[in-house]
């Protein structure tokens, strides 16, 4: 890894200094001369400057992200994770009172919790599954000869560019009671009317379409930007060895799609379960409370309903460190299965 | 082929500069908007020797598009005011919460909204200014009660009340003609007048003729809230105790709204969710209890469809619900610029213009005998005399006790409990107990 980096990063800059040295070049060099020494003395003076610049500008461009992460990521994290130790209200956010692991120690009978970690699970599958298969389907549609083929690829990704407040406000229309435009169809196919606010497995369903709505189109173009980067020759053999559309499909595209999928699953996962904009507007007007027994409130909506309805800042700072391990352990658990599908490539 | 390339190449450069200095001038702008009211309000006579207030208010809250602000520039030359506002109560009253912790990014003038209120008051007092000695600010002129909710303990005033909620019944007329009851509002009014079971009973009647599809209330969790805003106690007693699981009252409209439920007569619908948004234009509830802010959002609703259907009863006892107040931050620097200004701005006259443009009640009873309230009639509800209406019974509301943490209760007891009763066909026990169990969650630090 390391290799890698130094390697590529003087280049880079190589590209970006050697852009204004030729222009002064142009302008100075030629038309005076006045004799090799202070030519070698400059050109010494120039490199000089072109090995400090390539040994510290790269410092010094990647400065900003890290003084803006350590300032709005680092910093709030370690503070969460303080105050997590903490009684704090935010009526006195600095009148804190320590109370050592309480706060997580409660969670583990905090009957809201379990229930919120419960419906974050089962929505992040509702969501993530079918949203990454039909990503790989349309990725592969995407990705065979099509006429205004740039069309279908920007009308894929315009649900991700969409504000998460508008789908969900139309998708609360769509799943209305009484109104709402799929109950009208179920109403046309014989159906009874379906109440997919109230029902615990509805309103998870219905959470999860807003989700699939807007991810698909973004995961299938990362999905085809990979399948471009399959060596076509790997189809031409297959295809002279006879292997079907599907065959080839099965043999040639998962295969080399493997590290993409992994990534594609790892970042779906972090946002299923740091989910939170669609289920708080799905509840309409209701606030944070995931409907009337909770049924899909998430643990972003758990969190936030603690710290900014009831106002307990601790028990809300808990709950964030309990998510952020949950996503270190999903880290971690991804990294192994990484690994492990290394090895067995190196083996194969 | 490589000109083509270069030139897109170029040209892709081009958009991506273009993009990024698009993004920075508007990050620019962006920061300039945000730091103006703050810097302002910050140096007082920066603005060519203008003082400048900033009031900062959640919703539509009414002060700007009623012109009063306006109104005080052109009558006050050296002060400029400008305002801020946050869409929702819910988003804003955290925000108040850390900014008076910090004591930064304050305006001089911020709204508090009556379910906050004796939080404020109880732990935010000392962070906030004294209003009873503002010139012009008239203990007098206002409801007792308002005054008394904006006092901390040791008698400090910290808030001074803008609107409140006085409650109606607002009924569609052609729903009870069909139904087979009286239309004309003194008569509707005295259907119910003196007693929440009454209202039950016309119900029952309503429902026994109802149209297909109709039903006579909206949803359970408003007949509750409309029900105990009528008794002086509710979660808390005069000790600052939390009594919600064990006062008479709080029972009493659970029960009759849970019997509500159970006999099928409202439209199990949430308030303020885009299904009973639908129900005011659609016709699928008769009543709804609607405080006086309430009319110009059924009237929003309701739109043309609901026109000329609309009108307004007395409800069966005088209750309220909502209304807001105006503090002054200690940590702002034109303090005394602002206590004027927030004394000016829930004056008897202010207070009155307020609720003929935008139908906020005022919460200043020498405001009633005004012209702009005696004489007030409302159009959509069929020329409904809604000032008189809403002063009656905003005169026969009770003195409510506040305790900290009403919202939080109220909310749910509404959204949890009552809803689980009413949509979800639970039992009032059953809804009663998961109310309970989220309320205990919620107080316990």
């Amino acid at each position: 890894m390391a290799s890698e980096f130094s390697a590529a990063a003087p280049s880079s800059v190589e590209e970006g200094a050697a852009a204004p040295a030729s222009g002064v070049a142009v302008a100075s060099g030629p038309p005076q001369d006045p004799g090799r020494e202070a030519a070698d003395r400059r050109r010494e003076r120039r490199s000089r400057w072109y090995r400090r610049d390539v040994k510290w500008s790269p410092y010094a461009f990647i400065a900003p992200f890290f003084l803006f992460f350590a300032a709005f990521g680092l910093f709030p994290l370690l503070y969460t994770g303080w105050a997590s130790l903490h009684r704090v209200e935010l009526t006195a956010p600095n009148d804190m009172e320590w109370i050592g692991l309480r706060n997580y120690t409660r969670l583990l009978d905090d009957e809201f919790f379990w229930n919120a970690l419960q419906n974050t699970f089962t929505i992040g599958i509702l969501s993530t599954v079918p949203q990454l298969l039909m990503a790989l389907g349309i990725a592969h549609l995407l990705n065979y000869r099509l006429r205004g083929s740039m069309f279908f690829r920007v009308a894929a990704l315009t649900p991700y560019a969409t504000s998460v407040a508008a789908a969900t406000l139309v998708f609360v229309m769509l799943f209305g009671r009484d109104y709402g435009m799929i109950n009208w169809f179920l109403s046309l196919a014989g159906f009874e009317h379906i109440d997919w606010q109230n029902g615990s497995f509805t309103s998870q369903l219905a959470v999860s379409s807003i989700v699939v709505w807007r991810w698909t189109g973004y995961n299938a173009l990362i999905y085809l930007a990979a399948m471009q980067s399959i060596p076509s020759d790997l189809y031409e053999s297959a295809a002279l060895d006879g292997a079907s559309r599907w065959q080839q499909f099965l043999h040639v595209t998962l295969p080399s799609l493997r590290p993409t999928i992994l990534f594609t699953v790892v970042v779906s996962t972090i946002g299923a379960i740091q989910l939170f904009g669609e289920p708080l507007l799905f509840n309409g007007g209701g606030g944070a409370t995931g409907g009337s027994e909770h049924q899909f409130q998430t643990l972003g909506l758990y969190l936030y309903e603690q710290g900014w309805t009831n106002l307990h800042l601790g028990r809300a700072s808990a709950i964030a460190w309990a998510m952020f391990l949950l996503l270190i352990v999903i880290g971690l658990v991804s990294l192994a299965v990484t690994r492990w599908l290394r090895r067995g490539e190196g083996k194969a | 082929m490589r000109t083509m390339r270069t030139r897109s190449r170029t040209a892709r450069k081009a958009v991506v500069l273009a993009a990024v200095a698009a993004l920075g001038t508007s990050l620019l702008a962006g920061c300039a908007s945000d730091d103006e009211p703050e810097a302002a309000g910050g140096d007082a006579g920066s603005d060519q020797g203008k003082t400048t207030l900033t009031v900062g208010v959640f919703g539509a809250f009414g002060l700007k598009e009623a012109g009063l602000y306006d109104q005080y520039m052109k009558e006050n030359k050296d002060v400029v005011i400008k305002q801020t506002s946050i869409e929702r109560n819910e988003n804003y009253y955290p925000q108040l919460l850390t900014h008076l912790g910090t004591g930064s990014g304050l305006a001089d003038i911020q709204a508090v909204e009556a379910n906050n209120i004796a939080e404020i008051v109880q732990t935010q007092g000392d962070k906030l200014e004294d209003l009873s000695k503002a010139p012009g600010a008239d203990k007098a002129a206002f409801l007792e009660w308002k005054w008394a909710q904006g006092t901390t303990e040791a008698g400090k005033t910290v808030g001074l009340g803008t609107d409140i909620g006085p409650q109606g019944i607002c009924y569609r007329k052609d729903l009870f003609e069909k139904a087979g009851l009286p239309t004309d509002r003194e008569e509707v009014g005295k259907l119910w007048a003196g007693d929440w079971d009454k209202y039950l009973e016309a119900g029952k009647e309503f429902q026994k003729k109802a149209p297909k599809g109709a039903k006579f209330v909206d949803g359970a969790p408003g007949v509750m809230a409309a029900v105990t805003g009528s008794s002086e106690t509710r979660y808390y007693d005069d000790k600052g105790e939390v009594v919600y699981k064990s006062n008479p009252a709080v029972k009493e409209a659970w029960d009759l709204a849970a019997e509500f439920a159970s006999e099928g007569l409202t439209a199990k619908l949430q308030q303020f969710t885009p299904g009973w948004d639908q129900g005011f234009s659609n016709g699928t509830f008769a009543t709804v209890s609607c405080p006086a802010w309430m009319l110009g959002y059924i009237q929003d609703k309701g739109g043309e469809k609901g026109a000329d259907k609309w009108d307004v009863a007395q409800a069966p006892k005088p209750s309220n619900w909502g209304g807001s107040f105006l503090t002054v931050p200690s940590a702002g620097k034109n303090k005394e610029e602002a206590a004027k200004l927030a004394a000016w701005l829930t004056a008897p006259k202010q207070q009155a213009k307020l609720f003929a443009e935008r139908g906020s009640f005022p919460s200043a009873q020498a405001a009633y005998d005004l012209p702009e309230i005696a004489d007030a009639k409302h159009e959509y509800f069929d020329d409904a005399p809604i000032g008189k209406i809403f002063a009656q019974a905003a005169e026969g509301a009770p003195v409510q006790i506040l305790g900290p943490k009403d919202l939080v209760i109220a909310q749910n007891l509404a959204d949890v409990g009552m809803l689980q009763v009413d949509q979800k066909g639970k039992s009032s026990e059953e809804g009663w107990k998961a109310a309970v169990k989220a309320i205990d969650n919620a107080l316990d630090q």
